[in-house]
């Protein structure tokens, strides 16, 4: 099997890996890096359980080819606390505001609603809900997960 | 009892802290050292004779470390009846038949070996509709019974009849009488984790098997027997769930993969994992029972119900799983939602070569009720009467005993519906038919435990350790309900300790005691009812060595403030005070006196009187341990399927304003009000969790879920054709929670899993005949089946 070689930035630190070429960045990351937030819901771009930040910008993994993530930055949820374990106000409201059930749609859910925080810190629902479109979720019913976005928005307006 | 501290305050879920920061670890997760992957060859027919099976290609595939077929392992049945066997070797039935299976290093490996394995099918005529497959001259699917006596019909012998009360005697009492056909299709469960296990064996043949069981006993009592069959009748079996991603019904009862997993670890001595990919996830599990009825009301001039009359024809696919019980759930709602003195129900479960069900959350009763509400309304329409009225009129109450034997005991559902009536503004909004309108349906389900098995009961072991940390091993799962944190409230509030203190350990046979199962809506109920006895024994526990240690600390205390300052007074300490358990009390952590609450020397840490009971210094040290095992005071349904099976009954009304669009057909829901007696909301904001997706997939059931099977293929396997509702669909959904206080509920509490989803789809399509005037009674409500039937209304104007 053809392997290949990608470096990238992968929560704040420079890595390297060697996996076949054939392989996205979902099996790059959880096979290679032994990382366990991004998770395969269905492997083809339809549920989001994937979703990490490329660059800033929410991705399905799942059906990103690992050659492409040459020289990129990727955030995972791994690299969402800080580093002395302080939740990231996502994380915290979705704890709060019962964001988080299952929990098996949370890291997709929670990152893809940190790219649209990141880019747009004062989100009206509709844009929420927007956002999240991609990320499906069966037990919350999307509810108390926008409510979490809500209030980490806060959050993080009252902390800047 | 005074003010609660916890029961009832929205505690977040901190103890899941994992779920949010990447470390909760799932079955897609989980590796075990030398583990293989292993993969199903599925049938690919409907219905065939198996010809020939030649698995030499794929075993010389490098990698692979076993392949093998129904030839290669014990002919044994499984499942409820007992009708299939883990691999099929003589003939297919349904496209997921399982026909071989093999373990490799790698998961493509196995994937490609099992494309590699050629099967040589004879196809065989299929049936896919249950009314062909009832007819004298069909085809059989089974030849043969479990116990290899010949079947002679597609009808599985399953007695499901319930009869109370004169059915002709209510017709004669009728003023008014409907009669409609009602239909439910497959819907997929759509947990957003797949399904998957790891099989594992130890030298001595004993099993572990991590899955995500929500029964973990019954599974394990499921495997023993198998095992028993197999020649391994001396193994055990250790059933362990990690981290579940969503069961919905899913995980109910053991499925095939499971024992093909087993299967493959056996043979290779090595653990072996099986993950189903989201494919399969829809075409190789069991989904929601469909059902077709015919079902029949009256009333009296007043609007009293007279009778309910009703036949079901349920799809059973090609085995039998739970889908097949499901009419024992429907017989709930159709005998004892409202008031209704004469009732007959009956359903048949057929054969034919399409999936075969299971259950799903509401198990039949979202069918059922999907029945009988969309028939209310259309009596009261016959009737002349509004369709809340005529709720209200018959609404169930506290202190009846139903045609099922039901016993009511708190009930909420008057409110429910008079709450929903008004927050809709009713009375303005229906009967408009302009497009916009309003409808309500309600539902009735167990909420106090469901005895299905003949132990309903559940375990729970409770320790104290020297620091005060107390863990509990529940026998009981979690599948993200939030008893991690809505269990930790009820037993710091029965304890004194706070929920931080509460570690909670679920699903694990060899560590929790029985229990019967997360589902049935029976979790808080009876494991909370189990934490507090265990609770009770343990607080009475931590007072006696309170009673030894807490004079014992004060001394010392005193003693060490006198050296500290010579000038120390030495308090007038009455010890009578805290001298017998009665006489103490915990509250957040401090032990206290009762009779002088607020004296410093009376009050202490627990872990202070902990400590000093273990850390003695002779042969008489103490640790704080003890064990609760809670049975509800309920019965089994008898012959006749009646009986209390549940100590309490959830009640509740979803009531739905909704927009058609004539032109598109589209059904837009404006408003959705839910109300529900729960009893008493231990943690509001996590049963609002529970209201809000039960009530989402509800909505889906009721508009735009379906498994589309042609010829028993399921042709939408994924989740572009398969309409998961996402965050944009933004239904908007109000919760509202109506307190009971059911005296037999911990704290008052009653189930909510499932009941948010019942009543949804038959709201929503009142509402719609309350907008345009068409009755769509067959689900999902799609846009073209809603132009459908507006064009034929304008054809017979
Ligand atoms: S796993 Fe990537 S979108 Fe579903
Ligand atoms: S929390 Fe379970 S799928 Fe979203």
């Amino acid at each position: 099997m053809k392997k290949i070689t990608v470096s990238f930035t992968l929560n704040g630190d420079q890595v390297e890996a060697e996996v076949p070429s054939t392989w996205n960045l979902l099996r790059t990351l959880r096979e290679y890096f032994e990382i366990t937030g991004p998770k395969e819901g269905c492997g083809v771009g339809e549920c989001g359980a994937c979703t990490v930040l490329i660059d800033g910008k929410a991705v399905n993994s799942c059906i990103y080819p690992v050659a492409e993530v040459e020289g990129k930055t990727v955030t995972t949820i791994e690299g969402l606390a800080g580093e002395d374990g302080t939740l990231h106000p996502l994380q915290k409201a979705f704890l709060e505001n019962n964001g988080v059930q299952c929990g098996f749609c949370t890291s997709g859910m929670i990152m893809s609603a940190k790219a649209l925080l990141d880019e747009n810190p004062d989100p009206d629902e509709d844009e929420i809900r927007t956002s999240l479109s991609g990320n499906l979720c069966r037990c919350t019913g999307y509810v108390q997960i926008v409510e979490s976005v809500q209030k980490a928005a806060e959050m993080m307006k009252d902390k800047s | 009892m005074s003010e609660y501290l916890y029961v009832g305050k929205n505690i977040p879920r901190t103890a899941e802290v994992d779920k949010v920061t990447g470390r909760a670890i799932y079955i897609n997760d989980l590796k075990r050292p030398g583990m293989l992957y292993g993969k199903i060859k599925y049938s690919e027919y409907a219905h065939a004779r198996i010809k020939h099976i030649d698995t030499s290609k794929a075993k010389k595939l490098p990698g692979v470390r076993a392949v093998i077929t129904g030839y290669d392992i014990p002919d044994v049945r499984v499942g409820f009846l007992r009708d299939q066997t883990v691999l099929k070797k003589d003939k297919v039935r349904q496209f997921r038949d399982e026909v071989a299976a093999v373990a490799a290093i790698s998961p493509e490996i196995a994937e490609e070996a099992c494309d590699l394995i050629e099967v040589e099918y004879e196809e065989l005529p299929g049936l896919f509709d249950p009314f062909e497959a009832m007819k004298e001259d069909a085809p059989l699917i089974h030849e043969v019974d479990a116990r290899g006596r010949p079947i002679r019909t597609n009808i599985l012998p399953l007695p499901w009849k319930f009869e109370a009360g004169d059915i002709e005697e209510g017709r004669k009492a009728s003023a008014y009488i409907v009669k409609d056909s009602v239909e439910t299709t497959w819907v997929n469960q759509c947990c957003m984790g797949t399904s998957g296990c790891i099989a594992e064996f130890d030298m001595n043949n004993n099993l572990t098997l991590y899955n995500q069981a929500n029964v973990i006993f019954w599974d394990k009592r499921r495997i023993m027997e198998y095992f028993a069959q197999i020649g391994l009748k001396d193994s055990k079996v250790r059933i362990v769930n990690p981290i579940v991603g969503g069961s919905f019904g899913t995980k109910l009862d053991t499925d095939i993969y499971e024992f093909i997993a087993i299967q493959l670890a056996l043979k290779t001595r090595r653990p072996v994992k099986i993950l189903f990919t989201r494919e399969e996830e829809f075409f190789a599990l069991p989904p929601r029972q469909p059902a077709i009825f015919e079902i029949e009301q009256g009333c009296d001039k007043d609007g009293k119900l007279t009778f309910r009359w009703a036949k079901a024809i349920l799809d059973n696919g090609a085995y039998t799983s739970w889908g097949a019980t499901t009419p024992s759930v429907m017989m709930m709602p159709m005998s004892s939602l409202y008031r209704v003195p004469n009732v007959y129900f009956e359903a048949k479960c057929v054969y034919t070569n399409n999936i075969y069900c299971q259950a799903m959350r509401g198990y039949g009763n979202p069918q059922a009720t999907f029945a009988v509400e969309t028939s209310m309304d259309h009596l009261a329409e016959e009737a002349g009467i509004d369709p809340a009225e005529l709720r209200l009129i018959n609404c169930n109450h506290s202190g009846d005993v139903t045609p099922m034997r039901l016993k009511i005991t708190s009930c909420g559902l008057e409110e429910c519906i008079k709450g929903v009536k008004e927050k809709l503004d009713w009375d303005k909004k229906r009967g408009k038919r302009n497009g916009r309108g309003v409808g309500m349906a309600s539902l009735i389900h167990v909420a106090g435990g469901a005895r299905v098995y003949k132990s309903d009961g559940h375990g729970m072991i409770i320790k104290v350790d020297e620091h005060g940390h107390v863990d509990v091993m529940s026998g009981g799962t979690d599948q993200g309900q939030g008893s991690p944190t809505a269990l930790a409230q009820i037993i710091a509030e029965a304890l004194g300790f706070r929920p931080d203190d509460i570690n909670l350990v679920f699903g694990d046979t060899a560590f929790g005691l029985w229990d019967a199962g997360t589902h049935a809506s029976r979790h808080t109920f009876i494991a909370g009812n189990a934490a507090l006895e265990a609770c009770a024994k343990v607080k009475r526990q931590i007072l006696e060595l309170a009673v030894v240690e807490l004079p014992k600390l004060i001394k010392h205390q005193i003693k060490r403030q006198k050296r500290k300052d010579p000038d120390f007074k030495e308090p007038d300490l009455d010890f009578s005070l805290i001298a017998n358990p009665e006489d103490l009390d915990i509250r957040d952590r401090i032990v206290f006196s009762k009779k002088d609450p607020e004296n410093p020397y009376f009050r202490t840490e627990v872990s202070n009187i902990l400590r000093e009971a273990l850390h003695v210094g002779t042969g008489k040290s103490h640790v704080v341990v003890a064990e609760a095992f809670y049975d509800p005071p309920t019965e089994m349904l008898d012959r006749e399927f009646k009986g209390n099976l549940s100590c309490t009954y959830a009640f509740g009304t979803t009531g739905v304003e909704v927009e058609v669009d004539e032109k598109t057909g589209e059904v837009k829901i404006l408003q959705l009000y839910a109300a529900h007696d729960v009893g008493k909301a231990i943690n509001p904001t996590l049963i609002k969790g529970q209201i809000y997706g039960a009530g989402y997939i509800g909505v889906g059931y009721g508009l735009t879920e379906e498994m589309k099977l042609e010829k028993g293929r399921v042709m939408n396997p994924n989740f572009l054709d398969y309409k998961m509702l996402t965050a944009k669909d933004n239904i908007p959904v109000t919760p509202m929670i109506i307190e009971t206080d059911e005296k037999d509920g911990p704290y008052g509490a009653k189930g909510i899993g499932e009941p948010g989803l019942v009543p949804t789809a038959p709201a929503i399509a009142n509402a719609v005949y309350d907008a345009i005037g068409v009755r769509i009674n067959d689900l999902p409500i799609t846009p073209e089946k809603v132009l459908k039937a507006l064009k034929e209304k304008r054809k017979e104007k």
